[in-house]
Parts: structure tokens; sequence; C-alpha cells
């Protein structure tokens, strides 16, 4: 075994030795060509990533700001931000936006509650019985084809005009990318750590919680993410509905009276909550995901 | 979607009928396997196998890749019942397979003690990997582990179930040469302690000549040779004895060197 070994390191040696004769002394007369290695820290000095990525959005604002003030904008097309700022603290002075804001992520978070507990359910029954996915995956593969925002019609003759076809819409939105998610999540954990598990001992319930549940929660906390996405656009779509409160009823006044600044009031107010809850389900793989290899987040 | 997760429920009466099973083995031997076919398709890659492994006894399985040793230890170790032919084995019998599998999920004790009824016990879990030799890893994810290190805490999850019967698939393959040399040293030192049962799968015909009271050689889905290591231990790679062993066995793996 040695002696092959020998010979294998010997014949390579060969083939080295004959490379440098052929190619290596003609580059090695002219010189050869070389690059340096910028070292991490090196390259990120300068300017502050933050504030390079900062100075975007303070162009757009400086650019909007100059545009109104020069009457280039008019205030009927688009209010500047100086009137958006002083309209903001208006609204929240007579508490109005946080009322707003309120009765808006209650709605997108009852939606999720609802929609999401249903979502997961039904991924647990079909990911984890035979039986479960028989009956459910095709039904809900079927489902989800239809657009969400195609139902408000059936929804406004089903439940009314009132809460529930706003919280029905985001319901029904957010259940299936956490059905898809979760399902698949189950479908493909690693089957060697199942046998594993198997070895060890564990019963059928202790390999759902230590193996098959843990091994899920990337694609669950995936499908989380696209639920969030979706409660949101639809919450934004459901407050189209005769809201009597909340950002949609705030922007729809807006519009009957033409203010400008409210509306854009009400978009930035949109994306706050988007961004909060993005910065939620991102702390939320922070500490939930901190033991995946891929993981490089901390 | 063939991924493992759903599987069938085992009924209250099989499962009692497997208990009984496995008491009739004690005070016999760890392994008792008369007649063992396994067929995948058409092919059989067991063909009525027979296998005894005394208490305490530590026996390396040699053979071709392809040949059917995994196939053997996986129905050894309960993971493949699609089979005809009597096998008794060890209740108490742990594997470690040759990726580490630990439980990316949790850290590297709570992957030791998993499986062990009660309550999660820290102190068993480190002596277990002080045991091993990395006791200082106990609190971290195991993908910070090196090969090595993972291939111990795997080592350690298997031996902290005091088991009569330890099944190694190919443990050491994935490692390099030096990280081999002391996780086999670890093993034999390990056996010497607990004594159990131990099936060794490999390819490694000097590293099953270093460990093994009997080496068999797997052949066409039958144990085609059976050789007794007589030698005392430590064992000395370089003696005459040593080679005369390999030549003969990888005579029977159908290697034939030179002199
Ligand atoms: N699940 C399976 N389905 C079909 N063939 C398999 C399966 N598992 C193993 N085999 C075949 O059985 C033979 C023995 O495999 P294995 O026991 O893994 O070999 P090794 O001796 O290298 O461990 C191989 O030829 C392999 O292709
Ligand atoms: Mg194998």
């Amino acid at each position: 075994m040695t002696d092959d070994i020998a010979v294998i390191n010997t014949a390579f040696g060969q083939v080295a030795a004959s490379n440098t004769g052929a190619i290596g002394t003609s580059a090695r007369r002219q010189g050869i060509l070389r690059e340096r290695i910028k070292p991490v820290s090196a390259s990120t000095k300068g300017v502050p990533r933050w504030l390079r990525r900062a100075s975007g959005p303070v162009l757009v604002v400086l650019v909007w700001h100059l545009a109104s003030v020069t009457g280039l904008l008019p205030k009927e097309v688009l209010a500047g931000p100086a009137t958006v700022v002083s309209s903001a603290a208006n609204l929240i002075a007579t508490g109005e936006l946080q009322q707003a804001m309120w009765v808006s992520l209650m709605r997108a978070l009852v939606g999720l509650a609802i929609g999401g507990s249903v979502g997961v359910t039904l991924a647990l029954c079909a990911g984890l019985f035979r039986l479960g996915e028989d009956l459910i995956d095709a039904t809900m593969q079927m489902l989800r084809t239809v657009p969400n925002v195609a139902l408000i019609p059936l929804l406004i003759i089903w439940f009314g005009i009132g809460e529930a076809p706003k919280i029905a819409l985001i319901a029904l939105g957010t259940a299936f990318p956490l059905y898809l998610n979760v399902y698949a999540g189950i479908r493909n954990v690693d089957s060697t750590l199942i046998e594993a598990g198997r070895t060890l001992g564990l019963s059928r319930a202790a390999l759902i919680w230590h193996v098959i549940l843990p091994g899920a929660l990337p694609n669950a906390l995936v499908g989380l993410r696209y639920s969030l996405g979706i409660a949101w656009l639809a919450l934004v779509f459901g407050e189209q509905i005769n809201a009597t409160a909340g950002i949609g009823y705030l922007m729809a006044n807006a519009r009957e009276f033409f203010q400008t600044d409210v509306i854009v009031v009400c978009l930035v107010v949109y994306a706050l909550l988007g961004l909060a809850v993005d910065f939620t389900v991102r702390t939320l793989e922070k500490v939930l995901l901190s033991w995946r290899p891929a993981f490089n987040g901390t | 979607m063939a991924t493992g997760v759903q599987w069938n429920l085992i009924t209250p009466e099989q499962a009692r009928e497997h208990q009984v099973q496995q008491r009739q083995v004690r005070g016999a031997q760890a392994v008792r396997v008369r007649g063992l076919t396994r067929r995948f398709g058409e092919r059989e890659v067991l063909k009525d196998l027979d296998l005894d492994i005394a208490p305490g006894e530590f026996v390396a399985l040699l053979g071709a890749s392809g040949c059917g040793k995994s196939t053997l230890l996986r129905i050894l170790a309960n993971l493949d019942r699609e089979i005809s032919g009597t096998v008794d084995v060890a209740a108490r019998r742990a594997v470690a397979f040759q990726a580490p599998r630990l439980m990316p999920w949790k850290k590297v004790w709570h992957n030791v003690v998993l499986g062990l009824p009660g309550r999660q016990d820290r102190t068993k879990a480190i002596a277990a990997l002080e045991e091993v030799g990395i006791g200082h890893r106990a609190d971290v994810w195991p993908k910070v582990l090196s090969g090595g290190e993972a291939q111990r805490a795997s080592l350690a999850r298997a031996l902290v179930r005091e088991p009569d019967l330890l099944l190694l698939d190919e443990p050491f393959a994935a490692l390099d040469a030096l990280t081999r040399i002391k996780a086999q040293s670890l093993v034999a030192e390990l056996w010497q302690r607990h004594r159990c049962a131990v099936l060794l799968v490999t390819h490694d015909v000097e590293e099953a000549i270093l460990l093994a009271d009997r080496v068999l050689v797997m052949k066409d889905g039958v144990l085609a040779h059976e050789e007794t290591i007589a030698m005392s231990r430590p064992r000395n790679v370089a003696s005459a004895q040593f080679g005369r062993i390999r030549a003969n066995l990888l005579g029977w793996l159908g290697v034939h060197q030179p002199h």
C-alpha cells in the first residue's frame, strides 16, 4: 500500500518537473503577472457603509423638497416633504394617526394569526400523516392558484362590509405561504437525521418534536416572511372596502379632500409598519436559526 | 416523496412481539443472524447470511464498496425491516455513522443525551464528552465542530447509552489520516473500558486488523472469509504477522500485492 503511494508521488513529481521545464522558465523570464489581495478592512475604508446607503433616500427627499418649493411639483399632485411632516405632526397631535395605525396593525395581526394557524395546522397534518397529505395537499395546491384579491366580491357577499371581510382576506392570503413552506420544510427534513433519531430510541412524538419540527423551522420562517408581506398587501386592499377606521380610512378621507399630504403620510406609515414587522421576523430568525451553518447574521 | 418523514406506526402487539424477541437474546450472543436475505428489487444484496457476535467481542466487517456492509448494519440497527431470516440483536445498542448526524439545532451536549429516558442530564453528557476528549465543546453548536470533533461527539452520543452492542459504519472514513489514527486509538481505548460488542464496518484493512478480535470479509452477499486476530494489543502495523494477515485479507478482497 505504501509502495503504491510512493509510485503515485513520483509520478506527480515527474509531471510537475516537466511542467516547470516547458512553461515555467519562459514565464519566469518575463516576470510573473501578480495581483495583490486586498484585506477586507482596507476595502471598506472611507465613507461608512450606512452613510453611503442613507445618501440615496436623502437625495430623493431633497429633490422632492426642491421641486415643491420651486413650484415644479404642484401641491395638488404631491405635497412637499415639509407639508407632509407638518400634517403628520398634526395627525399625531390629535391622536388620529396612532389610532389608525393601531386598528390597521391589529387587523393585520389578527388576520395573520387566523390564517397562520390554519396554514400551519394543515401543513402539520399533511406533512406528518399520509392520510392528511392525501386529503389536504391536492386541495391546497388547487386553491393557492386563486388570486386572493379576486375573492373580495365573494368575501363582501359572505361577510358584509365590516371587519370580517378584511380579516378574512388577510387570513386567506397568509394561510397559503405558511402552508406551502411548512409542508415543504417537513417533507425535506434530512432523512439521515430522522434515522439517527430512530437509532437513539426517540418515540414518534419525540422525533417530531426534536427532529422534524426544528428541521422544518427555517422553511417555516421563510413562509412567515411571505405571509407578512401578503398580510400587508391584503390589508391595503381590504381597507379599501368601506373602512370606518384605520390607515385605509384615513387615506379614503384624504382622497375625498385631495389632501395629498395625508395620503403620503399614510403611505409612509404603511412602509414603516412593514419595515417594523420585517425587522421582527429578522430578529426571530437570528434567535431561532443561530444553529444554521448557512446563517451568518450574527 | 420518500423522505422518510411519514412512516407506518407499529401496533402495540408488534411492539410487544419485538420486545419478546429482544428478551430472548439476553444472556446469549449480542448478535445472532440466521439466513438473512435482503433484496433490492430482483437483486439479492444479502444472501442467506449468518452472523454471530459474542458479548464484548470486537468484530470488523470488510468488503468492497457496494457489497452490502451498510445494508447489514442498517438491518442490525432496526432501520430496515424488509428482510427475510431471523435477526436477534441486543436491545441496548447504539450506532455511529460515517457522517456524525448530529442534530444541528441542538447544542452538542443536548445531542449527546437526546433520546435518553428522563430529564436531560447535563453532567452525564459532559462526562461522556470528557471521555472522548471534547468536554470543552459541550455548549457549542455542532456547526462549529471540526470533522474529528463531530465524530467524537457522535461516539459520545452512542456510548452514553451504555450499549451492549455498538454498530459503527465507517466512522473514520471521512477523517484525515492523522485524525483517523487518533480516533482509532480512542475507539480501542473506549472498547477496553466499556467492553461492549462492536461491529465495525470499514474498508480499511489495517484499521480492521488493528482493532478487531475477528475480521469478516463480505463478498457477493455472504461472509466469505473469517479471520481471528490472535495478536496481543496494542498491535504493531510493522510486524511480520500483521503483514501476513493483511496480505491474506487483501487477497480475499481481490487485491494482490507484489512480494
Ligand atoms: N435503498 C436502496 N435501494 C436500492 N438499492 C440499494 C439501496 N440501498 C443500498 N442499495 C444497494 O445495495 C448495495 C449495497 O449497498 P451498501 O450496503 O450501502 O454497500 P456498502 O458495502 O458500500 O456499505 C449497493 O449496490 C446499493 O446500490
Ligand atoms: Mg457503506
